[in-house]
């Protein structure tokens, strides 16, 4: 699919733009020149815009979510107050950012798994996952997650137990659903700190599973 | 509007493919996209449901073929053009050559970029009590709006059941053509996959929306 692949390539140091190289550096052109303008006009700062990146590239990602899921599987306490209101909850952990009022936890069990999607854009809860992956931006994600989740799951690898409740949620308003995916099993006495480790972000999104005490990450 | 943005449940667009590793941003021009977004919808050139409508209107073989943050570049760029903070001819030339017109909150500056990583609230005061409950069965209309809708049109005309009342919200439809915030009540709403594809689809599936109260109607 060349929709939203056409910026991936299989090297991301930042040398190998032959591929696209004419597209690239006509973007970088535009990009540049509006943002002159619009600098020239008053309306932005670089020195801010920068920070912005910044905060994107190194503050804000998964490792937010992490932690909230990981002290949802050490404190039953804190479990309960997120699955009942997670903006409420995600607060009194202090994060970098908070999450405004929408975010709900969704719970998996081995009963039901949950997954999440924004069919008509790229909505996503930014505060605890970072940005998103082109993948979940892109229109095979999009397209197909509302129909034949099960068959998502297998392009990534993925199976679920025939019985198992598949649910998707779509997010179509400002609400933003994170996934609470199940402990591993064999982390009996870790650490929330050990356990945040085992937190992928595919596995808050429902289009993965934590990782497996032991196995290479 | 019926645009090619509204993907859920269409056929053809090949395997979900996740890439190892994959950079926040692939080239540095991204990231800046992201940024002048970020910092021009902070300042208050525009709302969030504008910035999506102007992405969705773009040509939909442009829709199509543009990567993500391109997306970005082009609905940014008619955005501030439709609401007269640049003209074509700046954009064209690469320089500013007309008066600035103000933004609402001001320039974002550096000390105040934390404005940025707070995401605001859309709740709002409630205009009329909820007129569904948990547990209601809810039809989703048929409604073909030609501006911005948050109803996906895989869900029109299908019977769900209210599962969640997140409060009254700002409604979309009405502020991405800057009609006001015009706050309505907003429900998680839950389909059987049948009800939406059919008697084969899958039996384990249920698929849910998060619905303005304008988009239902009691079943």
């Amino acid at each position: 699919m060349a929709q939203d692949h056409d910026h991936t390539h299989d090297d991301h140091d930042h040398h190998h733009d032959h591929d696209h190289g004419s597209e690239l550096s006509e973007m970088q052109i535009r990009v540049r020149a509006l943002e002159s303008i619009l600098t020239e006009k008053g309306y932005v700062e670089p020195a801010a815009l920068d920070a912005i990146v910044e905060a994107y590239e190194t503050k804000i990602g998964p490792h937010n979510g992490a932690r909230v899921v990981a002290k949802a599987w050490t404190d039953p306490a804190f479990k309960k107050a997120l699955l009942e209101d997670a903006t409420k909850a995600v607060l009194t952990l202090g994060h970098v950012s908070r999450t405004g009022d929408h975010l709900v936890a969704v719970e998996n069990t081995p009963q039901r798994h949950n997954m999440v999607v924004c069919t008509l854009c790229s909505c996503y809860p930014w505060e605890m996952l970072g940005l998103p992956p082109v993948w979940y931006k892109a229109a095979p994600y999009r397209s197909r997650a509302v129909k034949d989740p099960r068959g998502v799951l297998a392009d990534l690898g993925l199976s679920m137990p025939r019985d198992t409740e598949i649910r998707v949620w779509d997010s179509t308003a400002e609400t933003r659903f994170l996934v609470l995916p199940m402990r591993p099993k064999g982390t009996e006495g870790w650490s929330e700190e050990q356990l945040a480790e085992l937190v992928t972000r595919d596995s808050m999104i429902g289009t993965g599973f934590p990782k497996t005490p032991g196995a290479p990450s | 509007m019926n645009g090619v943005h509204d993907m859920g449940g269409m056929d053809g667009f090949g395997k979900v493919e996740i890439e190892p590793n994959e950079p926040v941003f692939h080239e540095k021009w991204e990231g800046r996209v992201m940024a002048l977004v970020r910092a021009m919808g902070a300042g208050g050139a525009f709302n969030i449901d504008t910035s999506r409508f102007h992405r969705e209107a773009l040509p939909p073989h442009v829709y199509l073929s543009s990567s993500y943050y391109k997306k970005w570049l082009l609905g940014l760029t008619d955005n501030l053009v439709a609401k007269g903070f640049i003209s074509r001819s700046e954009v064209e030339n690469g320089h500013a050559s007309e008066p600035a017109k103000p933004l609402k909150r001001g320039k974002l500056t550096l000390d105040q970029v934390s404005r940025v990583f707070t995401r605001g609230t859309f709740t709002r005061d409630a205009q009329a009590p909820a007129k569904f409950k948990i547990g209601d069965r809810v039809r989703c209309r048929n409604i073909n709006p030609v501006t911005h809708t948050r109803l996906p049109r895989y869900v029109r005309g299908h019977v769900g059941v209210v599962e969640l009342n997140h409060g009254p919200q700002v409604f979309p439809d009405s502020a991405a053509t800057d009609r006001g915030d015009d706050p309505q009540w907003l429900y998680t709403v839950v389909f059987e996959a049948s009800e939406l594809w059919g008697e084969n689809a899958d039996p384990t599936l249920k698929v849910s929306i998060d619905a303005f109260e304008p988009y239902l109607e009691r079943a």
